[in-house]
This record gives structure tokens, C-alpha cells and sequence, in this order.
């Protein structure tokens, strides 16, 4: 198993190298930079800019400069269009948000869609079912960015319960709504695939045997049915797990919550390649992360996994 | 640019003393002074000489005061600069300042006026807004932002701490009024060199304007607090100001509406319901913009635009009252000319199309784009160009089914922005949506746009219509020249003009001093107070 993690460390950071590659270049390709304005700037004001950020500079030559200071210095340089920050503070302020909203709403996606989807496996074809079911389709259909501005309507105007937007770590009420309205439908998906993969289980010869030895109904699902309905779970939750502490534009946008998931799609649009870049290696070293963490996870929940 | 600035205004403005506003018989203040305005993204800069845009200069203006301030009304007002004295030649400006310290207590100096100029030219800076220092016409400027001088050649000296000497490169009669835009500012020369550029960050800024800055959460929230070391401070109301990022229009009026807000843009097409619902919050004002359908002339456009009788159609069949009353339905005015209506002195030529009823406009259309060899038949085929945003969307929507009867055929191609402005900038277009705001209240801001050598995106080039603007310059009176040149644009329709802005918001009305007759929508929160509801 060992040896398993330091193999897949070692793929991924050629894999990263390439994907910064890859990024820049493609970035560098689309139209446009980062000071084309609705007002062309005069050719010597856009000269200085240039040369202050080394665009001036042939592509190979600025790949390099990056790689070095990024993988030497852990620095990635200084945003285009916030010039009073650099891409490290952007990072250092956004990212936090986001892992603390996207990290609740993934505990409570978790948490209740595996919840619905064992009750509703358990009482399969009864009223519960239904309502379970029900439940998870219409959290499902609801699309985040219909759901976002209702709940500010109905607790912030109507209510005034919660207030419409910003955030703060001293106060939990900010994050109320973002988490609503990001997990529903994660929770729906996870509530979904939990109760066909438990009926599967629930119908196999293990569970059957547990049965006949007279085991009770609660260690039958606890001990023997949960476990291995878990893994097609938990192989969904990898991915799931990285977009959502690496934000949601849209959530950032309606709550105004300042995460990185609005600073990264501003960054392509504004041609802020900075930000787009440490956003890039951000997300992608996450995702690298936590596929192997997955893999590891099924490894100790299926014992016929080994590597 | 001449008449830019009403000079007796002007004059009787700097002998009084600076003042804010105050409330009036009647009014009871607030217990609580608090406003808390609305942004539509986050503020980029706080750096005088790196800030870009209206949100950023909207707080530069309570964090810093330049030698000049505006009144509440919007003139000119002395702020750091006491007085000041010229040269019969008008090319030495020598200024006192008042005696004000920063908010950390050191003393402003004349100094420090050195420093943020040099600053801006500095190519180092790599300040986007570097040519303002070449529009004030200080001495030497564009040689140092072309790395030809170095910054201390800089026209501009300190002659003791108080004292503060300009030299300009050209007599330049609005001089003074460029003093109060924020890349003018002072910036504490001791601060910037210590902290670098995490200078404009809360824990290290120092400003001398009647605010500090209390924190700022980037893309969240920013607050100031007044300023005690301010010199004005006692007339100072508002005890603070918050700036509250709410990326949507819609969530942004449902909190208005629920009193997170004092002051919010009405998304579009909701201003006639809800100056219904509440005259006394929603209100329209122009605003200094223009938005046009820029026709591209030069090499690289289309042969049909070239022909002066199919642009004449174009311009002719916008039904552009259609556009305003039942797409945008919020106070914008159809435009006709390029130049704003409500721009100062102003006043657009007559007789042109904007006095024909429509169906004599339409027929006269279809006559010129049969003498052009299109029609219904044979219809011009063109590509109209916008950037992504749902208004444009729909007034392209609009323009297309206004052209299509006619023979004129537009395809539309809806592009991000940064591939907008740039496929406009190096005309890679055929139609392409623009709009233009105001730098200054004056017709020039908007007439230079066309000039041969100006942005004119279009590449249109008029030998009298780049004379008329020369003239301008140095003329008595301005208003038949700019007339003019807008009579070339009616006649060769360098681009066909949609509409002219309004500013449409909600503001809540126990929020008193925020002005609503200045077209270029600056605002000092030092202006401003809270009556009791």
C-alpha cells in the first residue's frame, strides 16, 4: 500500500508540471489579454505594463520564469487585475471561504442523502420510499441559481432570519444559505445512488446468510449492507469532494461570499493569468489528492481491492 | 477642451471656504450615521495611481483629497491646496497647502504630491492611468512614461513643505479641474516605501481624505470610518461608509429591500414597476454614456458599409423609441447625436432624422439601399458583434428585426468581452456594440472618439470634422463647432447611435447629499448625512 501512494505522488507531479504547461499556453492563446479595456491604453503606457509583467518576454521563456518561481519560491506572482495583491494572499483570503462552505455542504450532502438513501432502501416500495425519492428529484430539479436568490428572498426580505449575503468566520449565519444551497443537490445524487447500490446489497448472499444465522435487522445494515453499498458512493464523492471546496461560482456570486470559485472564473474572463493559473494548480493538485485518497478508501473497504 | 470648466464658477468657488453639506430646517439626524452603499464587484485598486475604475475611485475619494475638491453640487472647491498662484505665461501653477496630516499624524507636504506624481510616470508603476498626467500637460511626462527622462525630471517641485510648484508644457486652461480625479492624489511617501505594494492593505494604508479605511474584505465588504485627523472633520456627518459587494442586480434589490441597503442599481426593466410601487426610492438620472453600433470602415470591413446610403439606412430604420420605452424602460433617452444629451452647453443640432415620423424614415431607407443595389431581395449580409450581457442581447435582438424588412441582414455573434474589445481594437469586425462614458462634463469627451487619430475603433476619418475639434481647443465659443461635428456624424454615420444612459437606482430616502444632478456621478460621502426615519 506503501508503496501504492509514493507511486501515484510520483505520476502526479509530472502530471501537474503538464497541466501548468498546458494551461498557460492555451491561456496565452485566447484573444485578448489582461489590459485590453473597453479604452485602448496608448502603446507606451501598454509597454511598461507589459514589460512589469514580463509579457514581452517568447512564451517558453515565461513558462519557465513561472515554473521556477512557483515550484522554487512558492510564489505565484502578483494578480493582473488586483495589482495590490498577490495571487498567494488571493488564494489565502478566498480559499478558506470556500473550504468552509463547500467543506459543510459536502458533511451535510453526506450525511443526509446517505441517510435518505438507506431508509429509502430499507422500506423499498412503502410511503417512505416515495417520500425519499420524492424528495431527492425535487432537490435534484431545483437548480442552484433558481434556489440561491428564493432562499434570500424568503429569509433574508421576508423572515429577515439571515442576512442576504457576505461572510464572516465569526458568524455561522452567513454560511447558512450558501450551504443550503450547494448541497441539495449533491445530497439528492449521493441519495440516489446510496439506495440503488443498498437494494443491490440488501439482495446479495452475505446479507442473506446474515439473515438466516438470526442476526438483527440493525446489524445486518450496519455491519454487513453498508460497507460495500458505500463504495459507488465514495467513488462519486472524490470529485465531488474537490469541486466543492474549490467553490461554486455561482453560489459566490449570489451570496457575495468572496470564495475562489468566482475569483477563478473572473480570472479567465478577465484574462488574469496569474489567478487563473494558481487556481488551476490549486484545484488540479486537490483533485490528485483526493482520487488517490479515494482509491486508498476502497482499498480498506473492499478487501478484494489490492494493489 | 477650452470651455471645459466654467472658469467664473471656478473662481468664486476657491474664495470661499470649503463646505459640506448640511441638514436642512426640519431634518433630524440619525442617531445612528452609518450608509451603506452598493458594488457591483470587487474594488481593485486602492493605490491612487493604479486604480482604473468608478468603484475604485469612488473610495479613493474618501480615503484621499487632492490639491482640489468638489462641492457638493460638484464645484471646484479648494482641498489639500489652500490657494495657489499663476504665471502670466499659465505655465507655472505654484500651490500652498493647507496645513492636514495624514491619519497616522505626519504632516502632508508638498512632498508627498511629488512622490504620488512621479509615481504615476514611473514605467516601473506600469500606472494604466499614466496618460492622465500627460492630459494635465505637466512637463516632461511622456518622455519619462517613454523611459526617454527619468521620473525627477518630472515638472513638478516641492519649493518647501507647503509649497508646491508646476510646470506645465502647454497653457492648459482646465488644469485645475484635473486636480480632484484620484490619480492626482497624495500618497504618504514614508508608508509606499516601506510596505511596498501591500501598502494600500488595511493594516498598513495611510490616507489624508475625511475617511480611513476600517478593513476591507476583498470582494465582500469594505468600511471606512471618518477620519478625526481630517481638517475638515468637524463637518463631517457620516461616521461610516460601507461598501457591500453583491455580485447579482436582483439579490442586490431584495436586499435593498430588506434593508442591508441604501442604495442599489434597479435591474433592467424594473424601474417602471417599482417607481410605481415607490417614488420616493426609485429614481432616474442621465448618465454620461453613450452606446452605439460602431460600423467598421476601414480595410478590414465589409464593402457594403462603405457605401454611405446603406449606413444612412441603418441609422434611419433603429427604431430607437421602440428600444428605450419598451426594452430598457428606465429613463434613457434615444440618442441622435454621440455627444450626451444632458453633456454641459450641449445642445444637439436639429432637423435631423429624430424629427421625421417613422414611416417617412423607413421609406426613405429602403430608397437609399435601393439606389445602393439592396433590397428585401439582394439584402446586405452583416455580422452585429456584442459583448455577452442580456440587455445587449436583446437590443440586438431589436436592431435585427428593424433591418431585416429592409433588405439588411445581421447575424449575431455574441462574444466574451475580452475577445470583444479585442477584435474592436484590432478591427476584426463588421457591427459591433460600444458604448462610451464621460471622462469630464464637456462635448469634447465624447466628439474626440471619431477624431482620425482618436480610439474610433470604426477607423472613419473627416478632414473638417477633425479640424472643427482643433478649433474647439483654443475657441470662444464651442457650441456651433461641436454642433457641427455632430452634423458630419448624422450625415456620414460613422456608427448608428442607440441610446444615451440614465443611472437608474434605488436610494433610500433618509440618506440626504448624495447629488443627483452630476452626470459623471461622483459622489463624497463627506457630503452626505442620515435623517431620522
Amino acid at each position: 500500500m506503501f508503496a501504492f501512494i509514493l507511486r501515484r505522488l510520483a505520476v502526479a507531479i509530472p502530471t501537474l508540471l503538464l497541466l501548468i504547461v498546458f494551461s498557460f499556453v492555451l491561456m496565452h492563446l485566447a484573444p485578448g489579454g489582461p489590459f485590453t479595456g473597453e479604452r485602448a491604453l496608448p502603446p507606451q503606457v501598454l509597454a511598461n505594463l507589459e514589460a512589469q509583467y514580463g509579457l514581452n518576454d517568447p512564451l517558453w521563456l515565461q513558462i519557465w520564469n513561472y515554473l521556477v518561481s512557483v515550484v522554487i519560491h512558492f510564489d505565484f506572482g502578483p494578480s493582473f487585475v488586483y495589482p495590490d495583491r498577490t495571487v498567494n494572499q488571493l488564494i489565502a483570503n478566498g480559499f478558506p471561504v470556500t473550504l468552509t462552505y463547500g467543506g459543510l455542504s459536502f458533511l451535510a450532502a453526506v450525511i443526509l442523502g446517505v441517510s435518505l438513501g438507506v431508509v429509502a432502501a430499507i422500506w423499498h416500495n412503502s410511503w417512505v420510499d416515495y417520500l425519499a425519492v420524492g424528495i431527492s428529484i425535487g432537490a435534484q430539479v431545483l437548480p442552484n441559481f433558481v434556489m440561491a436568490p428564493l432562499l434570500v428572498l424568503v429569509f433574508t426580505l421576508w423572515y429577515r432570519w439571515l442576512p442576504g449575503g457576505g461572510w464572516s468566520f465569526n458568524d455561522p449565519s452567513f454560511s447558512v444559505m450558501p450551504v443550503i444551497a450547494l448541497s441539495t443537490s449533491y445530497m439528492a445524487s449521493i441519495a440516489r445512488i446510496t439506495r440503488s447500490s443498498m437494494l443491490e446489497v440488501l439482495g446479495s448472499n452475505h446479507i442473506r446468510t446474515a439473515r438466516a444465522k438470526g442476526m438483527p435487522e440493525h446489524r445486518v445494515i450496519i455491519r454487513h449492507a453498508l460497507k460495500p453499498a458505500m463504495l459507488p458512493v465514495i467513488s462519486y464523492l472524490g470529485p465531488v469532494f474537490v469541486s466543492m471546496i474549490t467553490g461554486s461560482v455561482v453560489i459566490d456570486i449570489y451570496f457575495s461570499t468572496g470564495g475562489i470559485g468566482k475569483a477563478f472564473v473572473d480570472s479567465a474572463l478577465n484574462r488574469d493569468y496569474a489567478v487563473m493559473m494558481g487556481v488551476t494548480i490549486l484545484v488540479g493538485a486537490l483533485t490528485i489528492l483526493f482520487n488517490l485518497i479515494v482509491d486508498v478508501l476502497y482499498a480498506w473497504i473492499d478487501p478484494k481491492i489490492r494493489y | 477642451m477650452t470651455k471645459l470648466f466654467a472658469t467664473t464658477a471656478l473662481l468664486t468657488a476657491l474664495a470661499m471656504p470649503a463646505f459640506a453639506v448640511q441638514p436642512a430646517e426640519g431634518e433630524t439626524l440619525a442617531e445612528n450615521q452609518t450608509y451603506t452603499y452598493w458594488l457591483l464587484d470587487a474594488i481593485k485598486s486602492l493605490d491612487p495611481a493604479l486604480n482604473t475604475d468608478v468603484e475604485g475611485s469612488d473610495a479613493l475619494r474618501s480615503l484621499f483629497e487632492g490639491l482640489m475638491t468638489e462641492s457638493a453640487t460638484g464645484e471646484m472647491i479648494p482641498g489639500m491646496a489652500e490657494s495657489h498662484e499663476v504665471s502670466d505665461d499659465g505655465l507655472t501653477y505654484t500651490f500652498t497647502l493647507r496645513e492636514a496630516t495624514w491619519s497616522n499624524g505626519d504632516p502632508v507636504t508638498a512632498d508627498d504630491f511629488v512622490f504620488a506624481w512621479q509615481r504615476v510616470v514611473t514605467p516601473e508603476t506600469a500606472s494604466e492611468y499614466a496618460w492622465y498626467i500627460e492630459l494635465m500637460n505637466i512637463d516632461n511626462a511622456t518622455a519619462i512614461i517613454a523611459g526617454e527622462m527619468t521620473p525627477d525630471q518630472l515638472g513638478v517641485a516641492a519649493l518647501d513643505d507647503r509649497t508646491l510648484q508646476v510646470t506645465l508644457s502647454a497653457p492648459t486652461p482646465y488644469f485645475l479641474n484635473t486636480l480632484s480625479h484620484a490619480t492626482t492624489y497624495p500618497v504618504p511617501r514614508a508608508v509606499v516605501e516601506e510596505h511596498g505594494q501591500a501598502w494600500t492593505q488595511p493594516a498598513n494604508i495611510v490616507g489624508n481624505g475625511a475617511y480611513t479605511l476600517a478593513s476591507h474584505n476583498l470582494g465582500v465588504e469594505i468600511v471606512f470610518q471618518k477620519n478625526p485627523a481630517y481638517w475638515d472633520a468637524e463637518n463631517v456627518v457620516m461616521e461610516t461608509v460601507r461598501g457591500v459587494t453583491v455580485n447579482d442586480t436582483n439579490v442586490a434589490l431584495t436586499r435593498y429591500q430588506a434593508g442591508e441597503l441604501d442604495r442599489v442599481q434597479i435591474p433592467a426593466g424594473q424601474f417602471p414597476r417599482l417607481s410605481e410601487q415607490f417614488p420616493d426610492q426609485a429614481v432616474s438620472v442621465p448618465q454620461g454614456c453613450s452606446y452605439a453600433y460602431v460600423l467598421n470602415l476601414g480595410e478590414t470591413g465589409p464593402e457594403a458599409l462603405k457605401d454611405q446610403r446603406v449606413r444612412e439606412a441603418m441609422a434611419l430604420s433603429l427604431n430607437r423609441e421602440v428600444i428605450v420605452d419598451q426594452v430598457l424602460q428606465g429613463g434613457q433617452r434615444a440618442a441622435y447625436s454621440w455627444t450626451h444629451w444632458a453633456i454641459d452647453g450641449f445642445a444637439a443640432p436639429e432637423g435631423g432624422m429624430q424629427d421625421m415620423p417613422m414611416d417617412q424614415r423607413l421609406e426613405r431607407a429602403r430608397e437609399l439601399l435601393a439606389e445602393a443595389g439592396y433590397g428585401p431581395d439582394n439584402p446586405v449580409r452583416l455580422q452585429l458583434q456584442y459583448n455577452t450581457d442580456e440587455s445587449h442581447r436583446l437590443l440586438a435582438i431589436a436592431a435585427q428585426q428593424f433591418w431585416r424588412p429592409l433588405g439588411i441582414q445581421v447575424e449575431l455573434n455574441n462574444v466574451e468581452w475580452a475577445v470583444h474589445t479585442d477584435r474592436l481594437q484590432s478591427g476584426n469586425f463588421e457591427v459591433a456594440r460600444y458604448a462610451w462614458c464621460a471622462d469630464y462634463n464637456e462635448a469634447s469627451t465624447f466628439l474626440d472618439w471619431f477624431r482620425t487619430d482618436g480610439y474610433n475603433s470604426g477607423k472613419w476619418s473627416n478632414a473638417e470634422y477633425d479640424q472643427l475639434l482643433a478649433d474647439a481647443r483654443t475657441a470662444e465659443d464651442t457650441a456651433p463647432l461641436y454642433q457641427r461635428a455632430e452634423e458630419i456624424l448624422a450625415e456620414e454615420v460613422p456608427a448608428v447611435f442607440v441610446y444615451h444612459y440614465a443611472k437608474v437606482d434605488m436610494i433610500n430616502p433618509a440618506i440626504k447629499g448624495l447629488p443627483r444632478e452630476n452626470l459623471l456621478n461622483t459622489w463624497y460621502a463627506k457630503d452626505l448625512y442620515r435623517v431620522a426615519e
